[in-house]
């Protein structure tokens, strides 16, 4: 622990402060245990029906594709229309997300669901996002058996379903919602927010699609 | 004119900058008219020399204090302290009080200094509230906005509320008017190279914009621009902006045709 | 990465006659800054955001001892390991003894400038451990042995053509017959190259955009996912990042988030914003099965209390640089650093000593675009020229150039004398001037007069003739 000891004591002294300074402790333990929200922008401040607008209008900008749905009994048919409409094999991947597990798949029968993690092959993945943020079409994903991260990742179309009554308008409170869940300090193993499909600007700022992740996001609002 | 006995003009004290006293002792003659017609008596204080700004941007905090409080010295008796310079006016108002910050004998002397220094146009404008003046000009102008007076002294508008004044002259924009000319005091020597590259594609944008007259309100800025001009042979004509509102475009321009 | 800061006015020449580079440099200057200005526009609160992102890091800077162990603590309760690098060289060392212990042959990394300015991937391979960048612009820059010319378009200084002619080069496996014209072919043959690497790879090293004290998470923001991919896919994740990259909360993060991508490309959020906190839980059905940060000093607790403090609020997005006239001169490379345009400026001396990266605070017009856009409100110039400060303090600055301003003080600072020497000079300046008052070259200004011609002055100084003109009453 030298390189600590002699990193801590260096800013230290750069500070002209000590560590035993109950001021400063307090500031610091203060904030971390009532995180300070900030500045949250009017945008995605809207009704619910106007936020949900927002959230796609926001998810297409950034080239996902959005489609809405009045119940989750309706997701099987869209998963099957989708994959019919691009060519796929009507084939997909999915964690053992509880909500996901709830659709009636029955009712697609030539739909082949796979369970777990993808294994690279997949080309097409479905999830469930915990959360959305309206003022910037963003999802929120966390990682676990529910949800594997690689669904989200590997596949080339990856199709997630959020509902709408979780769509916020903005970051903050889908950090505050994921505080509550999962209690103060403590977060899954990695919390995804993903805004469109993977691309890249790297050869001449030509923007294309599909870098290293899906070439096409699907985001399905059921509610 | 009534004269009434409680109010008097105001004083206002010139700083010509060392380039226009050098290089184009026009732009001074034009400035204290644009002052004077404006309602206040200018005064040019013989001992002035430089704001400082080639030892300060040369990090020689020495002689810049040195400047400065000679400067402030000459200057602080005055209502007003104006400058035809975006660059000269924001080191007296902006950078002058950093000198000086935590000096016990300097800092608030420097601090009432400071507040009453002005760029001209924005003088006109925002503290005398000249919104026209009677100048005419038959022809076509574009106006660069020099860093300095952009970015530290927030002068965008004012010039052009000024211009669009003058009778039968007509505003051409540039593309990227607010972009640097590659003058930057002493980069323009020590990077010839780099600021020849920028200065060139600032008179591209001149050219472009069909204007017949370029316009400015910093000699540094103009001469830089102005000189690469003449050297590519372009015919625009090149002027400080005071010039033009003061209705004094007789005198040879600084490059370019002239009539 | 090789310094070459020294050499940062033959590298200017250099660039200024590459007609590839010049041309890959307009895509600079025409696509980053208008992005950045409509998405800055199209949020009224942008502004605000910047004030309290100042806020945010300022406060966290000045309690930074006590949020590095708060994080440090949460990383731990997480699963995860701290190390601590005073030096690149400490860092280094670190992360080979992680990658001998995990038994590692290849390691995929997502972009990351860290490790750059620590020479990291050289001394990977150096030890028999083979790096392979994922991002496609450090990809690229790979394939050409290039380091990265921008902080965050690593390739923004290459076209089309030489990217296809690198692919074509490298590999080798593929039908030399294909067609890679177009930019999408190109992409696609890249993904599916480093799809391979990124199973095969034994450990995958990261930097951060952010480090969460509040729970022990770092943070990547990337477009194309390549960093998610590098982190999950390999047995070890290892996260390397400077120390004042801490931010206190989630809520902290969240509002820096709001002002990082819409600065550096225009986009409201990066495609991929993810956080990460510890390895994998045994519940998992994928993830890393370790987890480790290496916190890097390399001179950041001296900036610290310092005049240069300010930078270290520096959240590398890219925006001074877009916006910067001398970059967009002469593009990244010819700074000599890892770090280029003005915060690279700034920063360059502070990490390597002013005395070998003299030149790079003195190549600026002082124009101030790069603090009207910097999001963290950064005093770019004042930094600057806090650097010449200490150059000319240490007589760094070139003696004709001393010598020169010497001169010119020394009459400013006696007015009388001024005023001789200047009527003289301005009477000897105007006759070489001629008719037509120009002045096509001038010895002693050869700077000015190579690409310029110099307006000669009019004869007489003003403040000459305005006391003339006052002596025999004339008005002014």
């Amino acid at each position: 622990m030298q390189g600590k000891s002699a990193i801590l004591a260096k800013i230290r002294t750069s500070l002209h402060v000590s560590p035993q300074d109950a001021e400063r402790q307090a500031a610091v333990s203060g904030r971390l245990n009532e995180p300070p929200v900030g500045i949250v922008p009017s945008r995605g401040q809207l009704p619910e029906e106007e936020r949900i607008a927002l959230f796609r209008k926001m998810a297409e900008k950034y080239s996902a594709t959005t489609a809405r749905i009045a119940t989750l009994a309706e997701l099987p048919a869209t998963v099957g229309d989708f994959l019919r409409a691009k060519n796929l094999p009507l084939a997909a991947r999915m964690g053992s997300d509880a909500l996901l597990r709830t659709v009636p798949w029955e009712s697609e029968p030539t739909l082949d669901i796979r369970d777990g993690a993808s294994d690279g092959l997949d080309l097409v993945g479905i999830s469930h996002a915990f959360g959305a943020v309206a003022e910037t079409g963003t999802l929120a994903l966390a990682s676990g058996p529910d949800n594997p991260a690689t669904i989200n990742f590997l596949p080339e179309q990856h199709i997630v379903v959020v509902r709408a009554e979780d769509v916020a308008g903005d970051m903050e409170t889908v950090i505050g919602r994921l505080r509550q869940v999962m209690g103060r300090g403590v977060m899954p193993r990695t919390l995804y927010f993903v805004t469109g499909p993977s691309r890249s600007a790297d050869i001449e700022q030509t923007l294309l699609l599909g870098a290293h992740g899906p070439k096409g996001l699907h985001i399905v609002i059921a509610g | 004119m009534t004269v009434t006995q409680t109010s008097r003009r105001p004083r206002v004290g010139l700083f010509a900058t060392c380039l226009v006293d050098l290089f184009r002792p026009s732009v001074g003659f034009a400035a204290a008219k644009l002052i004077e017609d404006a309602g206040c008596e200018v005064f040019v204080p013989m001992a002035q020399t430089c704001c400082g700004q080639p030892a300060y941007n040369s990090g020689d905090r020495k002689d810049t204090r040195a400047l400065a409080i000679q400067v402030i010295e000459l200057f602080e008796e005055f209502d007003y302290v104006v400058a035809p310079s975006g660059s000269c006016a924001a080191m007296l108002k902006k950078h002058y009080p950093e000198l000086f910050k935590g000096d016990a004998k300097w800092e608030e002397r420097c601090r009432r200094f400071s507040d009453k220094v002005f760029e001209l146009v924005s003088f006109l404008t925002d503290v005398m509230f000249i919104s026209n003046v009677e100048a005419k000009l038959d022809g076509s102008a574009t106006y660069h906005d020099s860093c300095s007076g952009l970015r530290e002294l927030g002068i965008q508008k004012q010039p052009r509320k000024l211009l669009a004044s003058v009778e039968g002259l007509e505003i051409k924009e540039m593309k990227d008017s607010d972009v640097c000319c590659g003058f930057g005091g002493t980069f323009c020597v020590k990077y010839s190279d780099i600021s020849n590259s920028i200065v060139s594609k600032k008179t591209a944008n001149i050219t472009e914009s069909g204007a017949d007259m370029l316009l400015a309100g910093d000699m540094g800025c103009l001469m830089n621009m102005a000189g690469k001009l003449k050297r590519e042979g372009a015919q625009i004509e090149v002027r400080h902006v005071a010039e033009v509102l003061a209705g004094m475009t007789d005198t040879a321009p600084i490059a370019g045709s002239g009539k | 990465m090789q310094f070459t800061a020294p050499h940062f006015k033959e590298n200017a020449v250099g660039a200024l006659a590459d007609v590839q580079l010049q041309k890959a440099l307009k895509n600079v200057e025409t696509g980053f800054i208008g992005k950045r200005a409509l998405a800055a526009g199209a949020l009224p609160e942008f502004d605000a955001l910047r004030d309290r992102g100042r806020d945010i890091k300022n406060h966290t800077l000045t309690h930074l001892d006590l949020y590095l162990e708060a994080y440090e603590e949460r990383v731990t309760a997480a699963g995860g390991h701290v190390h601590w690098a005073e030096t690149g060289e400490d860092a280094r060392n670190i992360i080979l003894d992680i990658c001998r212990k995990a038994g590692a042959k290849t390691v995929t990394k997502g972009k990351s400038m860290i490790t750059e300015e620590i020479n990291l991937n050289d001394f990977l391979e150096d030890h028999g451990i083979q790096p392979v960048e994922t991002d496609l612009g450090e990809y690229i820059i790979q394939l050409r042995g290039e380091h990265p010319s921008h902080i965050i378009a690593p390739a923004v200084h290459l076209n089309k053509e030489q990217v296809e002619e690198d692919f074509r080069r490298v590999h080798t496996h593929l039908d030399p017959q294909r067609d890679l014209t177009a930019p999408e072919s190109l992409l696609s043959e890249a993904r599916e190259v480093l799809r391979n690497r990124y199973f095969q790879a034994d450990v995958g090293i990261t930097g951060a955009n952010f480090l969460v004290a509040e729970t022990g998470s770092s943070v990547i923001v990337t477009n194309e996912g390549n960093g998610d991919l590098t982190q999950t896919l390999g047995k070890v994740h290892v996260v390397v990042a400077s120390i004042e990259k801490i931010v206190p909360t989630l809520e902290d993060c969240a509002q820096i988030l709001r002002v990082l991508a819409r600065s550096a490309t225009g986009q409201d959020m990066s495609v991929y914003t993810t956080f990460s906190t510890g390895p994998k839980r045994p519940e998992d059905p994928d993830g890393p099965d370790e987890y480790h940060v290496v916190l890097l000093d390399n001179g950041r607790s001296s900036m610290l209390g310092s005049e240069f403090q300010d930078m270290l609020r520096c959240i590398r997005c890219g925006a001074c640089m877009n916006h910067c006239p001398v970059y967009h001169s002469v593009g990244g490379h010819a700074y000599g650093s890892v770090y280029p345009g003005p915060m690279g400026s700034v920063l360059t001396p502070a990490l390597f000593g002013i005395e070998n990266s003299a030149h790079l605070p003195n190549a600026s017009t002082f124009c101030g675009r790069c603090e009207s856009v910097c999001p963290m409100h950064i005093p770019l110039p004042k930094m600057m020229r806090r650097w010449r400060e200490k150059e000319f303090e240490r007589h760094l600055s070139p003696a004709t150039v001393r010598w020169g301003l010497g001169v010119w003080a020394f009459f400013a600072r006696r007015p009388k004398l001024y005023r001789v020497a200047t009527s003289a000079m301005v009477r000897m300046l105007s006759v070489l001037g001629g008719s037509r008052r120009r002045i096509g070259s001038l010895p002693l200004a050869s700077g000015w007069t190579r690409y310029r011609d110099m307006p000669a002055p009019e004869g007489q100084t003003f403040t000459q003739q305005w006391a003339a003109r006052k002596a025999t009453g004339k008005a002014a």
